[in-house]
């Protein structure tokens, strides 16, 4: 057997021994016994004495080869080894994955007011600005500017809250505010000439029994624009857009006639029984709609107390609500959950 | 407002019409419609089977062979014979041994479905056939209660002598009763004869006038003396028109079953035939009247002629009404009073002594026109809510006054025997003036955006019977109001009724096409919702509470009586209230947190809330012409946590209940998101509610933001409140923000250090009394601007501090903006802060 030959056979064995070396220890084993100060393959430079001068080129350039070509088998085998025994290490350390993490308890906004934000946020977008008005409010500015005076039979639609007054001044009179109506008032006198586009959000309160329907306090939202040439058809569309954004696309809606004291044409503006999708229930007392909001074209009395000049001017108003989009929306069927302020409601939001 | 909708047919045609259709176009129109009640049809609680019950006719009553309170009753039915009916029913039993009757009844089949007429309340049940006595029964004869008419069992139905043989029955008394809500002063709107005129005009049908021409039928004259009353109206600014009419020779007894049936539908009772036919015609036409029996009309002394004198009441002048009460009336109610004193109180109640009664023989007829405020005052007064009031209340045609006397005269000339005299009594000083109104379609185009056709204007204008006068001058319409049209009194008014029967879901949908109004920022709502935000990441929930409190609420949040609970302003308080526990506008936050954390405590161990709402206290007096109510409504920030700091875990946790630092951690937090951590001042105070050691004033630049501590444990025992620390914070919110804001617009950015900070220790001994928050910044102060963090990490007393001493040790952070800091530079600022500390707070460096 030549030289060379017993090169190629140390090569094949050294192979095919890394093969089989399955730990650290056979790997550092076998890397001694080849590739050692006294392994195989280093034993065989020692050889090459043995060649004549015109062999002996070759074969140091194929024993180089060699030991490159088993240094990097050594390598690779080496970190696949590794990578197994890291793998079975972590392996025998888990985990019960299902268990519960580190409780983390964020807050939550009340229902009320990511409601609120929603509305600011959809009108906003459209122009409008948020404007408050007082809880406590004139008589005058609650009802008599609003087109509804004393006695007069629109009066009835409000139940209200008196406020005792030490010494009542028949024009002075104080009152929780019934809705949040009175901000057109203030807003309008404080703004003339401009135009107005502004959202008055706030809380109300009716003198009424409290039910499942029906809170003493509640919150409500209007919007009021007033310009030059502002039309019904703009109310129409304003709320349309609102329905899209706040209950999503694809609803039906329809628009009603009705009355409103301050407003003049009124109309109710329906949208489809989130509940029955239209085919009628008890919710929406089996019409399949449910109202969204009540609104109309800014009465000419209305805007002449504001100070806008009815012939000049025109306006319009709506009211979605706060609390009773909230309860289509999430199906909630007592308004008492509101202010009663359960967490384990509150949380649910 | 229930109203049957048979009756509407009695004016317009509606037959073709399915209800729920008719029930869109009036929803649509305004006319909303809350409910529908069927009965007899398939959508009723009880459908009638139109094959098994049906119309018949008793033609003879004979005796049972073998029961003596049982007759046989032939019926024909329509078929080729007649069915033998066994029945119990009392009054078939009087006709027992008559043949050649046509009596008219309600015939149901075996198989049948109807209710139980013996037992309480609704109970279906179905018609079988039996054998009474020997006797094969397979039908019945109906009662009111079987058909579901009646609550109470009565006598079989008798239906009027015209009624064919053989049809369905619910072809005869079937019927749809519409509930009407409708909103507003709407008077025209509050009868059957005005609902069928809107429909009329929403369908484009004609409609029947047939009531309004009783008047004409009578052949009816009118005059201020009639004869029969001597007629006086006192006050016609509250009593524009007063009719009266004569009815003699009635004889008082039941109703018709028709006009029983119709009272019923529309929510009444049936009382007599004179009082239901006052009722029917008010539902009927809107005009609320009046029947005094004549014979208790009193003359004025010296006079024959019984009079009527309508007058303002005296001061504290009473009368007895219907009901039974006695009224103590004021100056301003209006009193209907003969020749001996008041008969009624006008337009809203009569008097007890000349009620009509079964021995009434003749009837004076009262239809008026009353001011509709004035009505409403007295109602509301009185607290005396009529069916009349309530109408007028809505405000009456006063043309229609005489046209409604004329038909109920009618009514009880034709169903109670009564003559009418020819002559009425009218006396008008309040006549108004015909309204005409300039209408522009132009201008109708401008408000709705959307463009009508004239020729549509027209018709539909034209349909609500508003009528366009000849003389069209320039772009616009002259239109004359209907007298009915209370409603209507500006042009506007005449758009509405133009958009509501085109139909809104006509209208295009369009936005706004102005310019945008100069645009505002609002910095109170940014500013809350900032708060909101912080709070909610720092895992505080936002409740909202009412704004009306218990009184007593104040008193429990001042245990010790001697002290003064500094609460702002005056309180406000309600004067009508639904409860006393609603009746006072709060001016502090607490109770409200502390009622939601008794609440919360019962179903989980702990909470984390925080509010941020108004308060409400009496600053001075309303000033109208400024808009101010001279109440202050400032907003206020609370928060409470109670209950232990983590919840429970599988490895264990934090357990001890929350206290004072765990909200201090948050409120720091609070404070650095709002750019105000170096500037609050901490001292401690005492505060009724809180606990005197564990709570403190904080100051923001001199000015008291508020509270914050440990709620007194007394306090939380009153409010029922678990034995656990409840802490609060109580601050004024707009200061809060006002500073945040000043704040915001001093901030500037920080540059960052590339240079390698320097960490030590440094423990200093101080006196008890010293505010570890003092030490800290008086060293940051010595140290500036090298001392970037001094964390107080311990607190020490013991012997090597000292009697009275403490030892707060603090972990260090030195860094340059600029260079390197060595050692020789440490050295340096370390004998710098001990000497600043050593003079200021009489600090000594501890040895280590
Ligand atoms: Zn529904």
């Amino acid at each position: 057997m030549s030289i060379f030959d017993e090169l190629e056979g140390i090569h094949a064995e050294a192979l095919q021994a890394l093969e089989t070396a399955a730990s650290s220890a056979a790997l550092d084993a076998w890397y001694t016994q080849y590739l050692g100060r006294k392994g195989a393959v280093t034993l065989q430079t020692r050889s090459i004495g043995k060649l004549s001068q015109e062999e002996r080129p070759e074969f140091g350039k194929r024993i180089n080869e060699i030991k490159q070509q088993l240094e990097a088998a050594y390598a690779a085998q080496s970190q696949a080894l590794k990578a197994a025994e890291l793998e079975a290490a972590l392996m025998s350390d888990t985990i019960d994955i299902t268990l519960p993490g580190r409780p983390v308890n964020p807050g939550h906004l009340h229902l009320t007011t990511q409601t609120l934000r929603q509305i600011y946020d959809i009108f906003g977008r459209m122009g409008f600005e948020v404007y408050e008005a007082p809880d406590v409010e004139l008589e005058t500015y609650n009802f008599d500017l609003l087109n509804i005076p004393d006695y007069h039979p629109a009066r009835d639609m409000w139940d209200t809250f008196w406020i005792d007054q030490k010494q009542p001044a028949p024009d002075g009179r104080l009152l929780l505010r019934t809705h949040t109506s009175p901000g057109q008032m203030r807003v309008m006198r404080e703004r003339y000439p401009e135009p107005i586009r502004v959202i008055l959000p706030g809380k109300c309160y009716r003198y009424e029994q409290i039910t499942a329907r029906s809170e003493h306090q509640f919150y409500q939202v209007e919007g009021l624009a007033v310009g030059k040439h502002i039309t019904m058809t703009d109310l129409i569309g304003t709320l349309t857009q609102f329905v899209n954004l706040f209950y999503g696309p694809g609803h039906k809606m329809r628009v009603r006639s009705s009355y409103f004291p301050f407003t003049e044409p009124s109309i109710e503006v329906d949208m489809d029984c989130i509940l029955c999708g239209g085919a009628g229930c008890r919710v929406c007392k089996y019409t399949g709609w449910l109202e969204i909001a009540g609104a109309g074209m800014v009465h000419p009395v209305v805007l002449k107390n504001g100070g806008y000049d009815p012939d000049e001017w025109s306006g319009f108003a709506f009211g979605p609500g706060v609390e009773r989009p909230a309860m289509m929306k999430y199906g909630i069927s007592d308004i008492r959950l509101f202010y009663g302020n359960d967490l384990r409601f509150a949380q649910q939001f | 407002m229930k109203i049957p909708l048979s009756w509407i047919q009695d004016y317009v045609n509606v037959k073709d019409v399915p209800v729920q259709e008719l029930r869109k176009r009036l929803d649509l129109a305004g006319l909303e419609v809350d409910s529908i009640t069927a009965i007899g049809y398939p959508e009723a609680e009880l459908p009638w089977d139109p094959e098994k019950i049906i119309t018949a006719e008793v033609i003879a009553v004979r005796p049972h062979p073998d029961a003596d309170r049982l007759v046989l009753a032939d019926v024909n039915y329509g078929g080729a014979a007649p069915e033998i009916v066994v029945t119990g029913a009392p009054s078939l039993y009087e006709y027992r041994g008559s043949s050649d009757l046509h009596l008219k009844v309600a015939f149901a089949w075996e198989g049948a479905e109807l209710y139980d007429g013996h037992v309480q309340g609704w109970t279906k049940r179905r018609l079988k056939k039996t054998e009474i006595r020997g006797i094969a029964s397979r039908a019945m004869v109906g009662s009111e209660k079987e058909l579901g008419l009646a609550e109470e069992q009565t006598d079989i139905i008798y239906l009027p002598g015209d009624t064919p043989v053989g049809v369905p029955l619910v072809e005869i008394l079937g019927d749809y009763i519409l509930d009407f809500d409708i909103k507003g002063p709407f008077g025209h709107l509050q009868s059957v004869f005005g609902i069928a005129r809107e429909i009329a005009a929403l369908l484009n049908r004609p409609l029947s006038p047939q009531p309004l021409h009783a008047a004409a039928r009578l052949g009816l004259a009118a005059t201020g003396e009639p004869g029969f009353v001597s007629l006086e109206i006192q006050d016609p600014d509250l009593c524009p028109r007063y009719t009266a009419m004569m009815i003699r020779d009635l004889a008082i007894g039941v109703s018709p079953l028709w006009m029983q049936l119709r009272l019923r539908r529309a929510g009444m009772r049936s009382i007599n035939n004179i009082v239901d036919i006052t009722n029917y015609v008010m539902l009927e036409l809107g005009q609320p009247l009046h029947a005094f029996d004549y014979a208790d009309l009193r003359a004025l002394p010296g006079e024959e002629t019984p009079a009527i004198i309508v007058r303002r009441a005296r001061e504290g002048e009473q009368m007895q009404t219907l009901d039974g009460e006695v009224r103590t009336c004021d100056e301003e109610m209006l009193l209907i009073t003969d020749g001996g004193g008041p008969v009624a109180i006008g337009g809203v109640m009569g008097g007890l002594d000349s009620e009509v009664a079964p021995e009434t023989r003749n009837v004076l007829l009262e239809a008026a026109s009353f001011n509709f405020i004035n009505i409403r005052r007295t109602s509301q007064t009185l607290k005396l809510f009529t069916e009349s009031a309530g109408r007028f209340g809505k405000r009456v045609d006063s043309e229609l006054a005489l046209a409604a006397a004329a038909r109920a005269a009618e009514l009880m000339a034709a169903l109670a025997g009564g003559t009418v005299d020819v002559v009425a009594g009218d006396l008008y000083p309040g006549k108004p003036e015909p309204v005409i109104l300039t209408y522009s379609p132009d201008r109708a185009d401008r408000i709705l955006g959307v463009v009508i056709p004239r020729d549509e204007q027209k018709r539909i204008l034209a349909a609500l019977d508003f009528r366009s006068e000849a003389t069209n001058a320039g772009s616009g319409w002259q239109i004359a109001v209907p007298s009915y049209r209370l409603d209507v009194t500006r042009p506007v008014d005449l758009v509405e009724e133009v958009a509501r029967v085109w139909g809104y879901d006509h209208f295009p949908h369009t936005l706004i096409d102005e310019p945008v109004p100069p645009l505002r920022r609002n910095l109170q709502l940014e500013g809350e919702d900032r708060i909101r935000d912080i709070l909610i990441r720092l895992g505080l929930d936002e409740v909202i509470t009412y704004s009306l409190i218990d009184p007593a609420d104040e008193d429990r949040l001042n245990p010790n009586p001697g002290q003064a609970l500094d609460l702002p302003g005056e309180p406000v308080a309600l004067r009508n209230y639904l409860s006393l526990e609603r009746s006072l506008l709060r001016r502090t936050l607490l109770p409200g947190a502390l009622r939601t954390a008794w609440s919360n405590l019962r179903f989980q161990e702990s909470i984390a809330i925080f509010e941020i709402g108004h308060i409400y206290y009496r600053v001075g007096n309303p000033k109208p012409e400024q808009a101010e109510t001279g109440i202050a409504e400032p907003r206020r920030l609370l928060m409470l946590l109670s209950g232990p700091r983590q919840d429970r875990w599988q490895e264990p946790t934090d357990r001890r209940p929350v206290d004072y630092f765990d909200l201090k951690g948050i409120v720091e937090a609070l404070l650095r998101n709002l750019g105000l951590e170096t500037a609050s001042q901490w001292t401690r105070v005492s505060h009724p509610a809180y606990h005197p050691g564990r709570s403190g004033a904080v100051e923001i630049a001199g000015r008291a933001l508020g509270v914050i501590g440990e709620i007194h444990p007394l306090v939380r025992e009153v409010f029922d409140l678990p034995a656990q620390p409840v802490v609060v914070l109580d601050w004024d919110l707009d200061l809060l923000l006002a500073l945040a804001q000043e704040a915001g617009r001093q901030k500037k950015a920080q540059n960052i250090s590339i240079y390698a900070p320097v960490h030590e220790d440094l423990a200093l001994v101080v006196a008890e009394a010293t505010p570890a928050l003092a030490v800290q910044r008086a060293i940051i102060e010595a140290g500036y601007p090298l001392v970037i963090q001094a964390l107080l990490f311990d607190i020490y007393r013991g012997p090597q501090a000292g009697e009275g001493k403490k030892s707060l040790a603090f972990a260090l952070t030195y860094q340059s903006p600029s260079k390197s800091l060595d050692e020789r530079d440490i050295e340096k600022l370390r004998q710098r802060i001990v000497k600043q500390l050593a003079r200021k707070l009489n600090a000594v460096l501890r040895s280590a």
